[in-house]
């Protein structure tokens, strides 16, 4: 049962990491922006944008996948136009499904830096600003450095939601083995298949690993910049 | 260096309106709290933006609302001593002092040792804000303001937070910047011990207008504002110079008011103190008391008399050329016959004096402000 993977179940671990890891680091700058929209604007259409960023997490991701497959499948207005323009193309491709994680991921993100930010005294960035810092200065030297923990929880947790996303995913960019069979994918697929299930557990082993690593890692973090911080 | 303010700003049920001139010192803004005082330090902070104002600071204009000027808090070189402290809990002791500094564009050179020095705080520089006590914050707050080169220093009852024990620590540090690091200073306070030890200069602020202001020895003495300072809290100042320490553990004075006599006071002979004498603390008398415990027995003369709503009454006296004031009942005023130019001895005891109410007078051309001066 612990024989090497197979060339096939590779690729889908591999997709996988690379899917998450897109999808976290390229959603991050968004998510750090949604989250201080939240938290420190005022702006008319708050609630609405609060809303649209839990909506995939109260949608069930069937519809999500089924709403990015119109927006920006080969048919769709933004998908056919990013096609026409830059080139790039997300349907039936690994990028699609980055971009079906990201989504999903998103709201648990926003949570996380949102909650960090709110703890941030403005007091500490007045004092700051009377010490001479302009405002990129007490962004990059007080409020980036007290909100990093909850940066670092919020990429964890969007990482860890990617490594499993899977309805949006399937129904987004299907399931084709090599190009978007995602971990989780594989193991369904392998479900489907009689005899196919020691391949699944040991798939579903690995991504048991995979999240518990991400779990201690973002513990081990946290700590470590609670006890800089002088919190700890 | 003088700092010109002007500002209106209107909030729900509360309007400021204020428009006076800090000379060079320390300005102590004296109020209770809701009278505006924090919002005033905050508009010249520019952490608030006032309705319509004026600010300029030795020629530099930080506020000008006619002309749509506002500096950014950033760009104002104010230092400012939050009563929180406001340490950055994310850096060292060290790396919060040189915060400043760095956009100051200055390197840690002899001043920063010369303010590790002058308050004392060398051996925690290596700390966390977190590991450290109430006062020791507030003194490192106190150097991250001074560090970041400042033209002018804004205080926010630095001292509310702390307990008497820690504010006795923290006020020697307060008059040794006054008098050794030359910069203005607006001190915001709502504790009158602490605005007669330190300020050169006291605006009195009343529900966001300005009751009255002038040079502290005056102001002090003035019975007029006395009550809008609070009856009990009334005192005029004396200065002295401290001349010798007596063995039975009494500190002998002289001033210009005459000799004292109170107990031991923490401060080397020659030192110049302020002694503030609470008027409520004050006996008069005719004649010279012959048998009496007090130690303290000033001729003077009646310089002026108010008469309060109550039973008491307020007499300003002559004593020397500095001014006292002596809290008394109405019934004793008239029975004594006081009225202006009436002569008398103002009695005190040494021990009414307490050791938070002498202070390091301010060294220097403002240390001598009397009446009229």
């Amino acid at each position: 049962m612990f024989e090497a993977l197979t060339p096939d179940e590779w690729r889908a671990v591999a997709l996988s990491l690379r899917v998450s890891f897109w999808a976290t680091a390229l959603s991050l700058p968004f998510g750090l922006l949604t989250a201080f929209a939240l938290a420190r604007w005022r702006f008319p259409g708050q609630q609405v944008l609060n809303g649209l960023v839990h909506l995939p997490l109260i949608l069930p991701p069937v519809v999500t996948g089924y709403l990015l497959l119109l927006t920006f499948g080969k048919a769709g207005t933004v998908g056919a136009a990013l096609d026409r323009w830059f080139g790039v193309s997300f349907a039936f491709h690994w990028t699609g499904a980055a971009l079906a994680a990201a989504i999903m991921a998103f709201p648990l993100m926003v949570r996380a830096i949102r909650l960090a930010v709110e703890a941030v005294d403005p007091k500490l960035e007045d004092a700051a600003a009377t010490l001479g810092a302009s405002r990129p200065w007490v962004f990059a030297t007080v409020t980036l450095p007290l909100i990093l923990p909850g940066i670092l929880a919020g990429a964890i947790l969007a990482f860890a939601k990617a490594m499993g996303e899977f309805g949006a995913t399937i129904t987004f960019v299907s399931n084709i083995p090599g190009k978007t069979q995602t971990l989780p994918s594989a193991i369904y697929t392998f479900l489907q298949v009689p005899g196919g299930e020691p391949q699944a557990i040991r798939l579903v082993l690995i991504a048991v690993a995979v999240a518990l690593t991400a779990l201690f890692l973002s513990e081990w973090v946290s700590r470590a910049i609670a006890r800089r911080i002088g919190a700890a | 260096m003088t700092l010109e303010i002007r500002l209106a700003h209107r909030f729900k049920g509360f309007s400021l309106d204020v428009d006076f001139t800090a000379p060079p010192g320390v300005t102590a803004i004296f109020g209770r709290s809701g009278s505006g005082k924090t919002t005033l330090i905050n508009a010249v902070a520019g952490l608030l933006r006032p309705d319509r104002g004026r600010i300029v600071a030795e020629g530099r204009m930080l506020l000008d609302s006619d002309r749509g000027l506002c500096l950014p808090p950033h760009r104002r070189r104010v230092g400012y001593v939050f009563q929180d402290a406001r340490l950055f809990p994310h850096l060292s002791v060290r790396q919060n002092l040189l915060y400043g500094r760095w956009f100051a564009k200055l390197g840690a050179g002899a001043e920063f040792d010369r303010i590790i020095d002058l308050l004392d705080i060398a051996p925690l520089l290596d700390r966390r804000p977190g590991a450290l006590s109430g006062g020791e914050k507030a003194r490192v707050g106190l150097g991250r303001a001074i560090l970041s080169n400042p033209a002018l220093l804004l205080m926010d009852e630095p001292l509310a937070a702390l307990d008497e024990a820690r504010k006795a620590e923290i006020l020697p540090y307060l008059e040794r910047l006054r008098d050794e690091v030359r910069l203005p200073i607006l001190y915001v306070s709502h504790a009158m011990a602490e605005v007669a030890r330190l300020a050169t200069t006291v605006v009195l602020l009343e529900a966001g207008r300005v009751l009255a202001s002038g040079p502290t020895l005056e102001l002090l003495a003035d019975p007029a504002t006395a009550p809008a300072l609070g009856l009990r809290d009334a005192g005029a100042l004396l200065t002295a110079r401290v001349i010798a320490h007596e063995s039975d553990g009494l500190t002998r004075l002289e001033g210009p008011a005459g000799p004292l006599w109170l107990p031991h006071i923490d401060a080397p002979a020659g030192k110049a103190v302020r002694v503030r004498v609470l008027a409520q603390d004050v006996m008069l008398a005719l004649d010279p008391p012959g048998a009496v415990s007090a130690l303290n027995i000033l001729p003077a003369t009646v310089h002026a008399l108010r008469m309060g709503e109550g039973p008491g009454a307020l007499v300003q006296l002559q004593v020397g050329p500095e001014m006292l004031l002596a809290r008394v009942t109405r019934r004793s005023a008239a029975a004594l016959g006081l009225q202006p130019g009436r002569e008398v001895f103002a009695v005190l005891k040494a021990v009414s004096v307490a050791q938070e109410n002498v202070g390091g007078g301010p060294s220097g051309p403002m240390a001598r402000q009397g009446p009229g001066g």
